[in-house]
């Protein structure tokens, strides 16, 4: 089958075009133990992400709503995907990676242990090559590591 | 200086658009292997070979500072420049070529006003009307002055077709204690054009001065500042085919002659000493430092190129492209076309049904197409029509009708790849 809109794809993969579109964490939560708001001032586009924690420390849970972009809300949605179950210091090394990856498109420190997550991410990797969108991308991660380090806010400036 | 335009006097309703494009070197380029598409012209206009040549030539064979030197590479430049002025003058039909102030660019033009009138001849109580249809630069000024010195901002409304509201307007300068209307001539968001004749009459009937941002209008129609009655007109170089690094401030002789300085420093000095420093005539009061030399040659180049080609044949070209975009992107189920004013110039700003402006204008991009997408500068006039960002295409001297219609092809298929 031959897709007609082939020349469009490269950035907007399908997975991107459906978390865009239906996002399956776009909420807020009941019951939250950090929360952070995410700006960028460029492109005008908003979130604000709520993060549960397990007893052991781990994120049991999040949710975000988000005003912006395909971009911006298919990374938002990915990442919550991504995360859950996960250790905070995992999350930030995850972080790290990723923005990475947004930045270069490669990820030539990533170790093994963030193979399978990156893997899931990586559908995002195509925005470096348009670098007034890789803000896009990142804006919901600035924002997460915000609430996980017990910030308000953040700026993917 | 060469001027490429070879448009017939008779027929000023036709514009060569093949041969001007002839005269924009970078129309040539192909961007990810398609032809590029320019639509993004309200956000700086592409330049003719004449502006590059002129400021090439300068700098090959005649450059120097200016209004300083006693040689004669100073004395040409210093020609050169002022020459500049006279094709503004000329332009703008100022009855006086030291009415005319080069700046930086529109937004030091409007922080001069800001300062130098705001500060200098309004008092505290007094008020400065600007409208709901804004760019930033003529916002953000007007609130730095109110802040620091208690001069109300006031902001006149637009209807929902985009419009100022003339009642409304009129209304905010009933008390008398407006000092300043400092509009926009034509919206950079709405195309909108605003009754500048009108403005002036109902502003000076109430005793207040006018400014106008003529970024945009300036590119699109022909301005005469004598006609309109204006006290103040501002545009920026940029955007009429000239340099960037180069704005103008028009003033009434009178006005800018009472008013203080704005920057301190070179050129704008009669004397110095410690205790005391005396102030150059207008324009040099208002030009601290060393001007924008190249800039004001590549200005002139412009500003020739512009006239040669003629504004009647200009806005011909611009509305028949404006009607041709309202029909033609109009008829896309779920495009929605941001402001319908009567009178408007080339500017279409949109929004599309279940795509974000910023994808829009990536999916566009991959497509060759520049447009322009976010708050255009302007998020209160955002905001009054409950939107964050709408994707812009602006038109120019060297845009074609089939450019409108791959852009609304490609739209149509942006759509389609967004259901
Ligand atoms: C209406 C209007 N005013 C002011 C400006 C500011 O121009 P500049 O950035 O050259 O100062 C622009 C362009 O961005 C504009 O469209």
């Amino acid at each position: 089958m031959t897709d007609t809109f082939d020349d469009l794809r490269d950035l907007y993969q399908e997975v991107i075009l459906d978390h865009g579109r239906r996002p399956r964490h776009a909420r807020r939560l009941e019951s939250f133990d950090a929360t952070a708001k995410g700006d960028n001032p460029m492109c005008g586009d908003r979130i604000e992400v709520w993060v549960k924690y397990a007893p052991d420390g781990t994120i049991a849970d999040t949710g975000f709503q988000a005003r912006g972009c395909a971009i911006s809300v298919a990374s938002a949605d990915l990442m919550a995907e991504t995360v859950i179950g996960r250790s905070k210091a995992d999350t930030h090394a995850l972080f790290e990676a990723f923005r990475e990856m947004a930045r270069t498109g490669k990820c030539p420190h990533c170790d093994a242990a963030l193979a399978e997550p990156l893997e899931r991410l990586e559908p995002l990797a195509g925005v470096h090559e348009y670098p007034s969108r890789v803000k896009c991308a990142t804006l919901a991660w600035h924002a997460l590591v915000a609430a996980l380090d017990g910030g308000k806010e953040a700026s993917s400036e | 200086m060469n001027v490429d335009a070879r448009i017939p006097l008779d027929r000023p309703a036709l514009l060569d658009v093949a041969r001007i494009r002839e005269d924009f070197p970078i129309l040539r380029q192909t961007i990810r292997g398609k032809k590029l598409v320019f639509l993004d012209s309200a956000a700086s206009a592409q330049k003719p070979r004449a502006v590059i040549e002129a400021m090439r030539e300068a700098m090959e064979t005649q450059y120097a500072n200016v209004h300083r030197g006693l040689h004669w590479m100073s004395e040409r430049t210093t020609d050169a420049y002022e020459a500049a002025r006279d094709a503004v003058a000329a332009l703008l039909n100022a009855r006086d070529r030291h009415e005319v102030v080069f700046t930086r660019n529109i937004t030091d033009s409007l922080n001069l006003m800001a300062h130098s009138y705001g500060r200098g001849v309004l008092r505290p109580g007094q008020a400065v009307v600007i409208s709901g249809m804004e760019h930033h630069s003529n916002i953000v000024p007007w609130q730095l002055l109110r802040d620091d010195r208690g001069i109300e901002l006031r902001v006149a409304p637009i209807t929902d077709s985009g419009e100022l509201d003339m009642d409304a307007f009129e209304a905010l300068l009933a008390d008398g204690r407006v000092g300043l209307v400092s509009m926009t001539h034509m919206s950079n968001v709405l195309g909108t054009y605003t009754p500048a004749e009108r403005i002036v009459r109902i502003a000076h009937a109430h005793g207040a001065k006018v400014l106008f941002d003529g970024a945009q209008a300036v590119v699109h129609r022909r301005v005469d500042v004598q006609a309109l009655d204006c006290d103040f007109y501002a545009f920026t170089g940029h955007k009429l085919y000239g340099p960037t690094g180069i704005g103008v401030l028009w003033g009434r002789r009178e006005l800018l002659d009472a008013m203080p300085p704005f920057l301190g420093g070179g050129e704008m000095i009669s004397s110095v000493s410690y205790e005391h420093s005396t102030w150059a005539e207008v324009p040099h009061k208002f030009e601290a430092g060393t001007p924008p030399i190249l800039e004001g040659i590549g200005l002139k180049a412009a500003i020739d190129y512009v006239q040669a080609i003629g504004y009647d044949a200009i806005a011909a070209h611009e509305t028949s492209l404006i009607d041709h975009a309202l029909s033609r992107l109009g008829a896309i189920e779920g495009v929605h076309i941001l402001g319908r004013a009567q009178d408007r110039g080339g500017v279409v700003s949109f929004s599309l049904d279940r795509a974000h402006a910023h994808d829009v204008a990536t999916l566009l991009d991959r497509q060759g197409i520049a447009v322009r997408a976010g708050h255009h500068c302007a998020e209160p006039l955002m905001h009054r029509f409950g939107l964050d960002s709408t994707a812009r295409a602006s038109f120019a001297i060297y845009t074609k009708h089939d450019e409108i219609d791959y852009l609304a092809d490609s739209l149509a298929r942006v759509r389609e790849f967004f259901k």
